[in-house]
């Protein structure tokens, strides 16, 4: 992928089938022929929702054994080129649906079913066309694409917290200048991050780290009115997620939070892993009056839509508002990072 | 060169945040060599910053804009009610819309963080605020005020606008009712209902409630058609006007 930065006509990339997204739009675009199948060659309206309920009944169990079938085979299928690898899936979803058509015939000799060799050619024909479709997707979304968006979605900080900050450091410079040390180390953290091309997946630990060198800083200026309750004791610390997620949102915590009010205030932070998705769940105190709105929404969009560039529909984002409280929850796919430190190619939706 | 046998200037540093003050105090006490000067006080917010106003005399306030509770805008719009208000220097790490105003209105400010040349500068000019520089940097910064302020016996008296119970236009005045005491203040009341509109609810012509306070609406007996509210704290009732009636019950619905 690190060749690719710059071309345009260089071949997409494979299409995941183990995620959610790409299962999903494979399964509306399979009814979506089924329904209008059925309904071109019934005599009727109802006639036609009873033939498609029927078939619906058989293509089901079948499109999720192919599905099955795609994810396990994509291993195999990246090891191979891109053309090699889109040919394997496509013979897979030729295929496997006229298998599971012949061992449905011969498990219900009674049934009304379609002749095998019409299910393969409906297999062909639903195959080839999504193949086609998820091979114009895959260089829709190529790395030279989606890179394009995620640099325009880049987080930013903000000014007002810039200059604050560096006015807290000089405040320290006479009088305690290991601290003023220490704050600017944290500083040239911040903004190195800031100021990278973040378009890779990074290591859950560096997202934290970079969002203690945040707070570092914010309890330099707001001292005893911000606290940080920290539930990271069961933090999967080499999940890989996109960068500049948690820190611009335990900013907001911060801006939304505590800075409007006089009284200390607590930001809670919570990141666990349960099974295959990872959460984290930030929360602060909320307060009707004095709160600054604008800005907020703006945020989260932009987070949201960089998930969704990594994770597709398998990254959710929710924000709710829980009486005096306010919580952002954050869920994505677990997925590992390699020992080395290298920066990792993104997982690509499919 | 000054000679330096003037009277230092009085001052106070106004910042919610700690670092930002004892900064500014530095940065003042490197100017003391050029211009004689004394910091008076700090206060970490702006009540404490007015209550310091009224104890001491100051010939200048350094004023942080963005504090929590009370602004530093809403800080000089109240310092304006004191016999002989200071002058302000208004200080801000980034407020875009903020500083055009300052530059529109000639008001003296200061970025953080600040330069002492820059400082020794605005101390030199520091001036007072009229009232229509403050409206407009009211505009362009719009929040509702927490407390009203008026001068009572020559003296500067705020009121929380949480503790208010209702505002009545009576004649030249209105009366402001808290729980305590009432108090007379010269402003207008269509003007206090735009400002407040979130809080205060018009029940008649002359009259805004407290939303949060209404406890009942009821119905006059011995007339056909008039109303009262009852306030939470408050013994009387006050009349509905027919006009209003219809609005409030949409509001209770």
């Amino acid at each position: 992928m690190m060749q690719s930065k710059n071309h345009n006509n260089q071949p997409g990339v494979l299409p995941n089938f183990c995620h959610l997204g790409t299962s999903l739009r494979v399964i509306i675009a399979v009814e979506a022929g089924a329904i209008f199948a059925a309904l071109a060659g019934a005599t009727g309206l109802q006639d036609g929702f009873l033939v498609f309920s029927e078939w619906s009944a058989l293509i089901q169990p079948a499109l999720l054994i192919t599905l099955l079938t795609l994810c396990l085979a994509s291993p195999l299928a990246r090891r191979l080129d891109y053309t090699g690898g889109m040919t394997v899936f496509f013979s897979v979803g030729t295929a496997v649906p006229a298998i599971a058509a012949a061992l449905f015939t011969w498990l219900l000799p009674d049934a009304d079913l379609l002749s095998p060799a019409q299910t393969l050619a409906f297999s062909a024909l639903a195959s080839g066309t999504l193949t086609g479709y998820l091979h114009l997707r895959g260089k829709a979304l190529s790395p030279a694409v989606t890179e394009a968006r995620l640099q325009a979605l880049q987080a930013r900080i903000r000014p007002h917290f810039l200059f604050n900050s560096l006015n807290a450091v000089l405040s320290l410079v006479r009088s305690d200048p290991r601290r003023a040390e220490h704050a600017l180390e944290d500083l040239s953290e911040l903004f190195r991050a800031l100021m990278r091309e973040n378009r890779d997946l990074v290591p859950l630990q560096d997202e934290l780290d970079l969002t203690k060198a945040y707070l570092g800083l914010e309890q330099l200026r707001l001292g005893d009115r911000l606290s940080v309750d920290w539930h990271i004791d069961k933090m999967p610390s080499d999940a890989l997620i996109p960068p500049l997620v948690i820190q611009p949102l335990v900013e907001n915590a911060v801006y939304h939070g505590i800075e409007p009010h006089r009284e200390p205030g607590q930001i809670s932070l919570n990141i666990y892993r349960s099974g295959d998705t990872v959460h984290v769940v930030i929360r602060n105190p909320y307060a009707e009056s004095g709160s600054h709105h604008a800005g907020n929404k703006l945020a989260l969009g932009n987070i949201r839509e960089r998930l969704a560039l990594h994770f597709d529909l398998d990254a959710t984002l929710k924000s709710e508002l829980m009486g005096a409280v306010y919580q952002v929850h954050i869920s994505l796919p677990y997925t590992r990072a390699p020992k080395h430190r290298n920066p990792v190619a993104p997982a690509r939706r499919g | 060169m000054h000679p330096n046998i003037e009277t230092p200037l009085r001052l106070l540093v106004v910042d919610d945040e700690a670092p930002a003050r004892r900064r500014l105090c530095e940065v003042l006490e490197d100017c003391s060599h050029q211009l004689p000067l004394q910091v008076v006080g700090e206060s970490d917010n702006g009540v404490d910053a007015l209550e310091t106003a009224q104890r001491e005399r100051l010939d200048a306030l350094l004023l942080d804009i963005r504090m929590p509770g009370m602004d530093g805008i809403e800080v000089a719009q109240h310092l304006q009610k004191l016999h002989r208000p200071p002058a302000v220097i208004f200080t801000t790490a980034y407020d875009n819309y903020a500083c055009q105003a300052f530059e529109v209105n000639a008001v003296d400010y200061l970025m953080k963080p600040v330069r002492a040349e820059r400082l020794v500068a605005a101390l030199g000019k520091a001036r007072n605020l009229t009232q229509s520089t403050l409206d407009a940097l009211r505009q362009a910064h719009p929040k509702a005020r927490t407390h009203l302020s008026l001068s009572e016996k020559g003296k500067l008296r705020l009121v929380p606008v949480e503790d208010i119970l209702y505002l009545k236009a009576e004649l030249k005045y209105i009366t402001v009712k808290t729980v305590e005491r009432e108090y007379l203040l010269e402003e207008s009341l269509v003007k206090l209902e735009s400002e407040f509109g979130d809080r205060f609810l018009r029940i008649h012509r002359n009259c805004l409630v407290g939303k949060d306070l209404v406890e009942q609406v009821g119905k006059l007996s011995g007339s056909e058609d008039g109303h009262f509210v009852r306030l939470r704290g408050l013994d009387e009732a006050l009349p509905v006007s027919r006009r209003q009636y219809s609005q409030l019950r949409e509001f209770f619905r």
